[in-house]
């Protein structure tokens, strides 16, 4: 059976295939202004890449954000259920998952099986979320992936006073006009994220194994921020930001049969 | 190639006024208020309890240094020197970093007394919508704060993000509120509330061929929905007065007004010089009590 997880995310859409149980081909493609052209693009570049035909495929679960405009879905499954089902597929041990995406954050708990026990959503505020990070790196003229990776050079601890995104620009241009060190000023942003995020996971338990997954696991500064803010490792999958499409492809497979 | 200039929309003007018809010289009383704000910085020049002089800027990364700035702004032009001030009260979020302040002074408490002043004394519901921060002060009838709240935590309902949303339209920040206005029909307001994410949706608005006044109805009308929840904790009692940067914009204020279902009071005061001036006013009562215990 072969079945396809759509992630309708706010900045990528991701779709991943999955021939009786085995990852057969993931895809990804910009939101931009037009997530379902996006959407298209992306499930008809997997098949593509998979050599398979729209026909082939028996079941479509959709997830994320905008989930329930996909046409060509049969199915959806919240971010939540997609998240703990994705995470478990490979690490079984994950009882909190913790998914931090462009506008979003969430923390799941879960049991043995997969199944949500408990969860925190922010997705109301960017303080907690991928573009907090991306709009400092912007004010610090700093490109994102390097962003990341000088924040691990500093040993500094500069709190920030501001919460808000849109105050922490500001307070990121004065640390600049203070000529506080660039990497000083990227780890206090990762600091600062992670508080929050940290914040979120504690109204669920932080219960081992934690998982991170989602875009933002991919920016080693914050990762570090994180683990020392939960006083945990946490285990990140491989292709953390596939999680989620992963997770609907395997409800696909069961829904499907 | 030379450089390209861009156009910084969310600019608002910086200007200095002082009343040219007034001879300071011959003043018992010549006081001060600073009022650092996150945003703007403005310095209010008192004499014998009248205003004299005023300037209002954007605050530098420095404090101290906006401070001054602010200061010589006002005292331009008019002859006097910080020297000829007997008193002078820093208030505002850069209060403390005020170099040449005798004291400093919550902006609460000079929001309200300068409202006092500014509205008189009917006012008992100030609304301070500053550029960081956004305060709900109640005080009685001689300026004295008797409850207030405030949101500082987050850009939304604040005069930040409309800067913000200026930009992103390329609206100078002086025509929003009036472009808001002229729309036939009023939009749903902006769902998110965090305005980096109400920036992504009013593009998305903007790609489905909403226009720009269609777009900044649906942001001002959001922001006056924000702050109305804000009020709605404090019980609003007439009279009730705007300050700040965003009592400039009528976009916000029709529909807060609308909202609220109460009229603000108007004043010939600039809206942005609340707190100096209610600094200035604490810092003549100071002196005052000051030469009293001289005496």
């Amino acid at each position: 059976m072969i079945t396809a997880g759509i992630d309708m995310g706010a900045k990528y859409i991701k779709v991943l295939l999955l021939k009786d149980g085995e990852i057969v081909v993931k895809a990804r493609e910009s939101a931009g202004f037009e997530p379902l052209e996006a959407a298209d693009n992306a499930f008809d570049n997997a098949l593509s890449k998979a050599g398979l035909k729209r026909d082939d495929v028996n079941f479509i679960c959709a997830t994320g954000a905008g989930r329930s405009a996909v046409p060509f879905a049969n199915d959806t499954v919240t971010e939540v259920s997609a998240s703990a089902r994705g995470t478990m597929h490979s690490h079984p041990s994950t009882r909190t998952v913790i998914e931090v995406g462009a506008e979003e954050g969430r923390a799941v708990k879960c049991d043995e099986n997969g199944k949500v026990l408990d969860f925190a959503v922010n997705e109301k505020c960017a303080a907690g979320a991928g573009s907090f990070t991306e709009a400092m790196s912007r004010a610090l003229e700093v490109p994102l992936e390097e962003f990341g990776k000088i924040s691990l050079t500093s040993n500094k601890n500069i709190p920030m006073n501001a919460q808000c995104a849109v105050f922490a620009e500001s307070e990121v241009v004065s640390l600049v006009h203070a000529k506080t060190p660039k990497a000083d000023i990227a780890k206090a942003v990762h600091d600062a994220i992670a508080s929050r995020i940290v914040s979120m996971v504690r109204r669920v338990g932080i219960n081992k194994d934690v998982a991170l997954i989602g875009g933002v696991s991919y920016n080693p500064g914050f990762v570090d921020s994180l683990n020392r803010g939960l006083e945990v490792e946490v285990i990140i999958p491989e292709d953390a930001e596939y999680v989620g499409a992963l997770g609907a492809a395997i409800i696909a497979e069961e829904r499907g049969k | 190639m030379g450089e390209v200039a861009v156009k910084e929309f969310w600019r608002w003007k910086e200007y200095n006024w002082h009343d040219e018809n007034k001879d300071w010289k011959g003043a018992a009383t010549i006081t001060a208020g600073v009022d650092v704000g996150s945003v703007s910085s403005q310095a209010v020049i008192m004499v014998d309890g009248e205003l004299y002089a005023y300037s209002n800027m954007r605050t530098g990364s420095d404090s101290p240094d906006s401070a001054r700035k602010a200061m010589n702004w006002a005292l331009e032009n008019t002859g006097m020197t910080l020297d000829d001030i007997h008193y002078v009260v820093g208030t505002g979020y850069g209060r403390v970093n005020v170099p040449f302040a005798n004291r400093a002074i919550t902006e609460i408490a000079c929001h309200a007394r300068g409202g006092n002043y500014m509205y008189g004394p009917t006012v008992r519901t100030i609304l301070d919508m500053g550029g960081q921060d956004c305060k709900a002060i109640r005080c009685d009838e001689r300026g004295k704060v008797t409850n207030f709240l405030m949101n500082d935590k987050c850009a939304a309902g604040t005069g930040r993000g409309m800067e913000v949303f200026a930009d992103l339209l390329s609206v100078s920040i002086e025509d929003v509120g009036d472009m808001s206005l002229d729309v036939e029909e009023e939009p749903e307001p902006v769902s998110s509330t965090c305005v980096v994410f109400a920036k992504s949706e009013a593009t998305s608005l903007l790609r489905e061929g909403w226009s720009k006044k269609k777009v900044l109805a649906a942001y001002c009308s959001a922001m006056a929905h924000r702050v109305v929840s804000l009020l709605d904790r404090i019980d609003v009692e007439k009279d009730f007065a705007i300050t700040g940067g965003i009592a400039k914009n009528s976009g916000v204020i029709k529909r807060l007004e609308d909202e609220l279902k109460i009229k603000s009071l108007t004043s010939k005061y600039d809206t942005q010089i609340a707190g100096a001036l209610g600094g200035a006013l604490f810092a003549k009562s100071l002196v005052e009590k000051e030469r009293k215990k001289g005496a």
